[in-house]
């Protein structure tokens, strides 16, 4: 029963998607040029194809947004029932919330990895993933599955770019290490200092509060990593690919930054999983009788919350703060991959909707 | 060796030594360890077949794994969940949870009722800091600063040797809402152990135009947590009136509805439906729509043309055009020989040359394909059976002819459609397919601590919130006189890292502040 409409609103969506996936392309060359640019030149302040990268993915983004649309009314439902349209919908959300740190931060270094794995994400969508637009089983007919899924789908858009934050994260801090360890005894006293008594001020604020004794060396250890970047800014005379990298990575910004804007995106994405889940559970209580019962889906769904869980920890925790934690979150996103596609497509589950096999 | 020559060690004795562990237990890096080893403990619940949720495919995995398999057993790792070292995990996580939350509880108790800390001396260790001249006297600055600071902060003036100052504090909400967080998680806990002890179900199939009662006799198969009465079960009743099923035309599932009139233990009547997502809840017990199927109405007459059986039988779905398995058991032909009909029942049945097979869902063109067995159906032997299988030991296949099984026989084969009379071969007598009912299976559920599980999971859920997104700031001012009479503010903030919004907040409260402290003089002046 699939009338004249559905066919051309879901096929206009699929013209869309690739139009997105164009735009994506292009804007992923752009801002990679940029980024070649940045390290190539010494002056590397010409951002004009950042500029570019930037616009294209606006024009992506808003085709993007009309494929979801159109997707949705061709099904006359929320367009998120199986795995092509949670993709195109989740990869939605992974660029709203890039564009929208733009606002608060120039962001625009990460324009590549986000449209780098967009394009990925969208690319496994239309080759392995799509299905044609249809109706939903019973057991899908359930506004809880709107709520569920809907967050579900939010919370994977904003971990992504938490993920990409916090890569980015591990390479400047590691080659901040580098660089720390190399210019040992050359560092700039002033910015060492700086760092150090913010990170004893730090301290006051923990020691003297209900904050645990850990908490106060987990705030001190953050503030032993200022100095480490304070000291990547004294320049010695670096190798070549070193100075390649610190010319890209001076536009970054410093560990603890991404580290701060990674935390506020991951603790973001952990409030919707946590919800994702109590609404799942909800779900599954009206659908099945049983709020929990351990399904693969459902034990994935907890080890990632589990494991969010230990990232907010570890970032607490002596010696865990900083990259190690930031670990934490990768992992964390890896398990949301596998759970999406391995767990979805080869486990026997229940809640097997993907649509394909 | 002598007496003093002995170590001090032991002197640590078994008290001090519990408290090692119990320090150790509580510490965030043991928790931490503890979430990951929970982590990966779930890993396997997802790989390999669980005995809760699947047993048949346990049981294959055994028989595929003869040596693996029965060391996996043995460790528990067919049943992941209610395994010794998973439990050991997370009680020992949540053991940590208590001895970390209590403490951090009263110290929290004490914080909320005590002032803020004092300014410090110093604020050029500070990161977020801002320093201006204004007019106003020291004195005047700070009590404004305290009123502008005092909407957000708790915050208080302090008189200091030569000089005024403020202190301010907020976010208490973070603590709190962590508290709570952690909290609730073991409220969950509680409500999940609570849930198990006090929970029953079972599941039950019902034809149309029956009924069923709530107690152990009518389920099917019921189990029941060790602190429930099953002798109280919840007195209702119903009557399945209607079932309705809706498909398109590629066979696929789109609605199902049973209508039902319930009796309430009251007494009172009244008509309600369940769906698929849509359970019904009867004071707490729900009943929901597992499954459904065909129930044939057949007339088995033996050779005498006797009625020895008649009635509607149900057979099990087993795919989504519902090609549905099942047996006629039928005990009293009238002499010592027992028969049994096995086979299917096809809900739109097409023919072809390799035989009949259903390719849609509904009722459009029903058929009954039997063969016949005959012998003991072994329905007195005492051990109890499944009504929906054929127990084959005592009995034998009969033959077209009408003669027990030889190799090289052709095994009977009856077809009936609906409102045919077919002949059994041999002298067995005839079937008659007289309709089609259809059944329901229901699962009914009553637990009454999953409102608490959804209350502390809730719960938790606002804690997280209040703790991850309220930001911990602190805010100190102080106004000092100058040598040429005016007074010098200095403004200093601390907060974590990740947290952007303290220099702008500094910002705005002195922006207000110079606003009101020229507001103040301009109104003196007039
Ligand atoms: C059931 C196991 C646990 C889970 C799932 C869990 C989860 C979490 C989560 C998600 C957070 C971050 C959100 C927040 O700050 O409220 C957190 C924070 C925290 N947890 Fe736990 N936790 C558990 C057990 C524990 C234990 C045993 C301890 C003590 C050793 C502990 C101490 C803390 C502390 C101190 C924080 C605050 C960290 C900060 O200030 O950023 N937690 N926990």
């Amino acid at each position: 029963m699939i009338s004249e409409a559905i066919v051309t609103y879901s096929n206009a969506s699929d013209m869309l998607i690739y139009g997105a996936m164009a735009a994506y392309a292009v804007a992923l060359i752009a801002f990679s040029i940029d980024l070649a640019r940045l390290a190539d030149r010494s002056s590397g302040n010409n951002r004009k194809l950042a500029g570019v990268g930037q616009a294209v993915t606006w024009v992506g983004f808003l085709m993007h947004g009309v494929a979801v649309l159109l997707r949705g009314l061709a099904v006359s439902r929320v367009p998120w029932a199986n795995m092509y349209e949670f993709a195109i919908t989740a990869t939605l959300i992974a660029v709203a919330v890039y564009l929208g740190l733009q606002v608060l931060r120039d962001m625009r270094v990460l324009g590549a990895p986000v449209t780098g794995i967009v394009l990925l994400i969208l690319g496994a969508a239309v080759t392995l993933f799509y299905v044609d637009p249809r109706d939903l089983v019973p057991a899908l007919q359930n506004y809880w599955l709107i709520i569920h899924v809907s967050i579900a789908t939010i919370s994977v858009g904003v971990l992504t770019v938490a993920f990409l934050i916090s890569v980015l994260q591990l390479i400047v801090d590691k080659h901040d290490r580098v660089r720390a360890a190399e210019d040992k005894g050359a560092a700039s006293t002033q910015g060492a200092s700086a760092a150090a008594t913010d990170a004893s001020g730090a301290a006051t604020l923990a020691s003297d509060s209900t904050v645990s004794a850990e908490a106060v060396s987990a705030t001190a250890t953050t503030g032993v990593e200022t100095i480490s970047s304070a000291q990547a800014g004294t320049d010695a005379a670096p190798a070549k690919g070193k100075r390649t990298w610190q010319r890209i990575l001076k536009h970054v910004g410093t560990p603890q930054q991404l580290e701060g804007a990674a935390f506020r995106l991951n603790a973001i994405g952990f409030v919707l999983w946590t919800f994702t889940l109590i609404a799942g559970a909800i779900w599954a209580e009206e659908a099945w009788g049983r709020f929990w019962g351990w399904d693969p889906k459902e034990v994935w769904t907890f080890i990632i919350w589990v494991v969010y869980a230990a990232y907010l920890h570890a970032r607490a925790t002596r010696g865990w703060a900083g990259a190690r934690a930031a670990w934490f979150a990768i992992i964390g996103y890896a398990c949301i991959i596998f759970n999406y596609t391995i767990v979805n497509v080869f486990f026997n589950s229940i809640h097997a909707y993907s649509g394909i096999g | 060796m002598s007496e003093s020559s002995t170590p001090r060690l032991p002197r640590l004795g078994v008290r001090g030594w519990l408290r090692w562990v119990w320090r150790q237990l509580t510490s965030m890096r043991v928790a931490l360890m503890l979430l990951l080893a929970l982590a990966i403990a779930a890993l396997p619940g997802s790989v390999l077949p669980q005995r809760p949720q699947d047993p048949g495919e346990v049981v294959r995995y055994l028989e595929e794994n003869p040596t693996w398999g029965e060391i996996l057993d043995r460790l528990g790792f067919f049943d992941v969940f209610s395994s010794v070292w998973f439990s050991a995990i997370y009680l020992l996580l949540f053991i940590s949870l208590i001895g970390c939350i209590l403490p951090r509880t009263k110290v929290h108790f004490k914080a909320l009722r005590m002032q803020p800390p004092k300014p410090p001396r110093r604020f050029d260790r500070f990161r977020a800091r801002q320093k201006f001249e204004v007019a106003a006297q020291p004195q005047e600055v700070a009590t404004v600063a305290n009123r502008i600071l005092g909407r957000k902060y708790r915050s208080y003036v302090v008189e200091e040797e030569s000089a005024w100052a403020v202190s301010g504090e907020r976010g208490y909400l973070r603590e709190t809402g962590n508290l709570l967080f952690h909290l609730a998680l073991l409220g969950v806990l509680v409500a999940m152990a609570a849930s198990h002890l006090l929970t029953y179900r079972g599941q039950a199939l019902v034809l149309e135009g029956r009924g069923f009662a709530n107690s152990v006799v009518d389920y099917d198969t019921f189990e029941a947590g060790p602190w429930v009465d099953t002798e109280e079960l919840s007195p209702f009743s119903f009557v399945l009136e209607r079932f309705e099923s809706e498909f398109t035309a590629d066979a696929e599932a789109r609605d199902f509805e049973a209508t039902v009139s319930v009796t309430h233990p009251d007494g009172a009547v009244e008509t309600q439906s369940i769906r698929v997502n849509h359970p019904m809840n009867l004071g707490g017990t729900k009943v929901f729509l597992s499954g459904n199927g065909y129930a044939p109405n057949v007339t088995v007459r033996n050779a005498e043309g006797e009625v020895a059986f008649s009635g509607s039988v149900p057979f099990l779905p087993q795919d989504e055009v519902y090609t549905s398995p099942g047996v006629i058991k039928v005990p009293d032909m009238g002499g010592e020989e027992q028969i049994g009909l096995a086979g299917s029942f096809l809900p739109t049945a097409e023919l072809r040359t390799e035989g009949a097979r259903s390719i849609h869902p509904q009722p459009h063109a029903p058929l009954l394909v039997l063969t016949l067995w005959a012998g003991d159906l072994g329905l007195d032997s005492g051990i109890p059976q499944n009504v929906y299988e054929l127990d084959a030991r005592n009995m034998v296949q009969i033959s077209q002819d009408g003669e027990p099984m030889e190799s090289g026989a052709v095994p009977s084969t009856i077809t009936a459609e609906l409102g045919e009379v077919v002949e059994m071969p041999g002298e067995y007598g005839t079937i008659e397919f007289n309709g089609v009912d259809r059944f329901v299976a229901l699962d009914v559920r009553h637990d009454p601590a999953i409102f608490w599980v959804l209350i502390t999971s809730l719960a938790a859920f606002l804690g997280l919130i209040g703790s991850l997104f309220t930001p911990r700031r602190r805010v100190w001012l102080r106004a000092t006189r100058t040598d040429d009479g005016r007074t010098l503010v200095e403004v200093a903030g601390l907060t974590r890292h990740e947290d952007m919004g303290l220099e702008p907040e500094i910002m705005q409260v002195i922006t207000e502040l110079k606003a009101q402290l020229s507001q103040d003089r301009d109104g003196d002046e007039k």
